[in-house]
């Protein structure tokens, strides 16, 4: 499988780097390749989406970069060291497929905890706080309790939290999976506005092709058995666009890409 | 218009039926409710006119009517005066004093009608909704009061509830010292003791793996010693005091703890362990913002079911051995001596103090576990 990056030598400004990257669950008849031979960049700034059926290892691949998952072969650097270097010195944000807010602390606080826990000053993290969770749309909403709000706004919550504590690199694995298209969509928009306002990396799993193209400025195409990269597509959305962007040619176009990857990848196989 | 009424509510129709006949039998071998004294009729027909207007109010109710209620309380309690007056009067109705037993099972059916119509009302204030609970708590005493002594069963196998209020108001000075003994001195010291260590040891099981392999078995099995089979070790350990009764409690008790304990904290989902290892958070972080929490409903659980077996822990150990006081003790000594209704004042006593110590955990569980499905409100 050809690719665009593997030539590029690592470079320090990337925010990821991974190189013949592996990783097999068990041992024997019964191991299961989740990743094989991945090698993949991430410049800062990007907005990557790894898409694919399940069990391709999008998730993985994304836990791996988080230091939940250890990698049994290749390399991997995040900003430039290990990842649990970067996961100690708190270098991303990991907004998981459900909120997994805790539901004994109400909006402000689920948004303070990881803050709490790194010690940063009262005064300076109630600023923060407050200033992200208005940016997610949601002032007026710190003391009620995740389950006195709708799931959107659960999801809105965790992304605060993520963002909270200014990691450099955000990781969002489904996000919005669980939620009903109107709701994703709307988020969709508030996402690419969040994105082009913080400048952040943002590495987001999906299995939707619309949400894939609508957001991302590289879509990584993977495919199951064992896991791996089948294409990486580099694209260039228009900044400002909404979701009527999705009706032009130029967005129906890549989608085609995609799709014709996912099945170059067998994806489409029973 | 009565028909009406009655045809709808079978239990109002009993009443007045019943009450209609009772009132024509003799309530004993010298006479009827109308032979006796006029008091009686005085008192009986009061009671007839507020019921009797408290049926006629109920006729259209909506879920906000709470006057038919609360005047079928008020009749209910009323109506029961007589018979009791009767007793105190020394009339004993026996087996021939049909009439006073119909009077007392009509007496029945409006008290059914009365918690009818009280628990009709929605959305009514807490003291409202505590007469329920209070009408039928009067009637199970009053009923026990009224057999006992009308059937006149001898007092050594169950004294009435009268007898057994005298025998507490007589000896509060004892009561109070066996309370202070058993409750205030074995069973809070040996219920912070136990409850204390089966957490820490938890906590500890959690950090060492292998003290969970070890230690688990052997814990399940002295948890299995029969209460009976430590108490007296216990007495010769820590001699007669309240010493021994709390190491028994705390033998009881632990074991509980430890396994809700280890149970709540290892219920964290694991994207929310997730979430704490991807803030880097140490293992005390993670236990306390978020294993801890988990756990809270676990350990209110331990802590509840704990309540009540250290108050028998504490009850039954003293059977093996105590300075001359305590409630155990009590209940041994007067038994022997006859006393049942100590028996019964020291049994009074420890059943609420008993349902008092459990109702204090299981409201502070209501204030820290809101958050928990089982109780949040949206």
């Amino acid at each position: 499988m050809s690719n665009p990056d593997t030539a590029a030598p690592a470079s320090a400004k990337n925010v990821v780097e991974a190189r013949k990257l592996s990783l097999v669950f068990g041992e024997g008849e019964s191991a299961v390749h989740a990743l094989n031979n991945v090698d993949l960049s991430i410049e800062d700034g990007e907005f990557v989406s790894f898409i694919g059926p399940s069990g391709c290892g999008k998730t993985t691949l994304m836990r791996v970069i988080a230091d939940l998952e250890k990698p049994t072969g290749g390399e991997i650097m995040v900003h430039g060291g290990t990842p649990e270097q970067a996961r100690l010195d708190r270098a991303y944000g990991y907004v998981f497929q459900a909120p997994a807010l805790y539901p004994w602390r109400t909006v402000r606080r689920n948004a303070l905890l990881p803050l709490e826990l790194m010690g940063m000053n009262k005064a300076l993290r109630e600023e923060r706080v407050a200033k992200y969770l208005g940016l997610v749309g949601l002032e007026g909403f710190e003391k009620k309790f995740p389950w006195q709000l709708s799931g959107g706004m659960q999801q809105r919550v965790s992304i605060a939290r993520a963002l909270g504590f200014e990691p450099d690199l955000l990781l969002m694995d489904e996000p919005f999976g669980a939620l009903d298209e109107i709701t994703r969509d709307h988020l969709n928009e508030q996402l690419i506005h969040l994105w082009q306002e913080t400048k952040k990396t943002v590495v987001f799993v999906t299995h939707s092709i619309p949400e894939a193209v609508f957001l991302s400025t590289k879509i990584v195409v993977m495919s199951p058995r064992p896991g791996r990269i089948n294409k990486i597509i580099n694209c260039s959305p228009p900044p400002d666009r909404t979701l009527d962007w999705r009706e032009t040619n130029d967005f129906l176009e890549v989608a085609h890409e995609v799709r014709e990857a996912l099945r170059a990848g067998h994806s489409y196989d029973d | 218009m009565i028909g009406v009424m009655i045809c709808r509510d079978p239990s109002s129709a009993l009443f007045v039926g019943l009450m209609a006949i009772a009132l024509l039998l003799p309530v004993s071998e010298s006479g009827n409710w109308f032979s006796q004294s006029g008091g009686n009729l005085l008192l009986i027909l009061p009671a007839l006119i507020v019921a009797g207007w408290s049926l006629l109010r109920s006729n259209d109710l909506t879920a906000q009517t709470k006057l038919p209620g609360l005047l079928a309380f008020v009749a209910t309690v009323l109506a029961a005066l007589p018979p009791l007056v009767l007793l105190e009067n020394g009339v004993q109705p026996g087996f021939e004093g049909s009439g006073y037993w119909l009077f007392v099972l009509a007496l029945g059916f409006f008290a059914w009608r009365a918690m009818g119509l009280l628990s009709h009302v929605i959305r009514a204030g807490r003291a409202y909704q505590l007469l329920v609970p209070t009408l039928f708590g009067l009637w199970f005493f009053y009923l026990w009061e009224v057999v006992v002594t009308g059937f006149g069963v001898p007092q050594i196998l169950l004294p009435a509830p009268g007898v057994i209020g005298v025998a507490i108001g007589g000896h509060l000075d004892i009561l109070w010292a066996d309370f202070q003994q058993t409750f205030m001195k074995a069973v809070l010291a040996g219920f912070v003791m136990g409850c204390g260590s089966g957490f820490v040891v938890a906590i500890l099981v959690d950090r060492v793996p292998f003290l969970q392999r070890g230690l688990l078995p052997l814990g399940s099995l002295v948890s299995a010693i029969p209460i009976v089979g430590i108490a007296p070790i216990m007495v010769m350990w820590f001699g007669f005091d309240w010493q021994s009764k709390a190491a028994v409690i705390v033998v009881m008790t632990f074991f509980p703890m430890l396994i809700n304990t280890l149970a709540g904290i290892d219920e964290a989902g694991a994207m929310e362990k997730d979430l704490m290892q991807s803030y880097g958070a140490s293992y005390f972080q993670t236990l306390i913002s978020l294993r801890l929490p988990v756990a809270l409903p676990f350990i209110f659980n331990a802590l509840k079911i704990n309540s009540t077996l250290a108050l028998i822990g504490a009850i039954v150990a003293e059977f093996f051995g105590t300075p001359i006081v305590g409630m155990g003790f009590r209940i041994s000594t007067e038994v022997g001596r006859m006393n049942v209704d100590m028996v019964w004042a020291t049994i009074a006593v420890a059943a609420l103090a008993g349902s008092t110590f459990y109702g204090v955990f299981a409201l502070l569980e209501r204030i820290f576990t809101f958050w928990h499905p089982s109780y949040r409100q949206q």
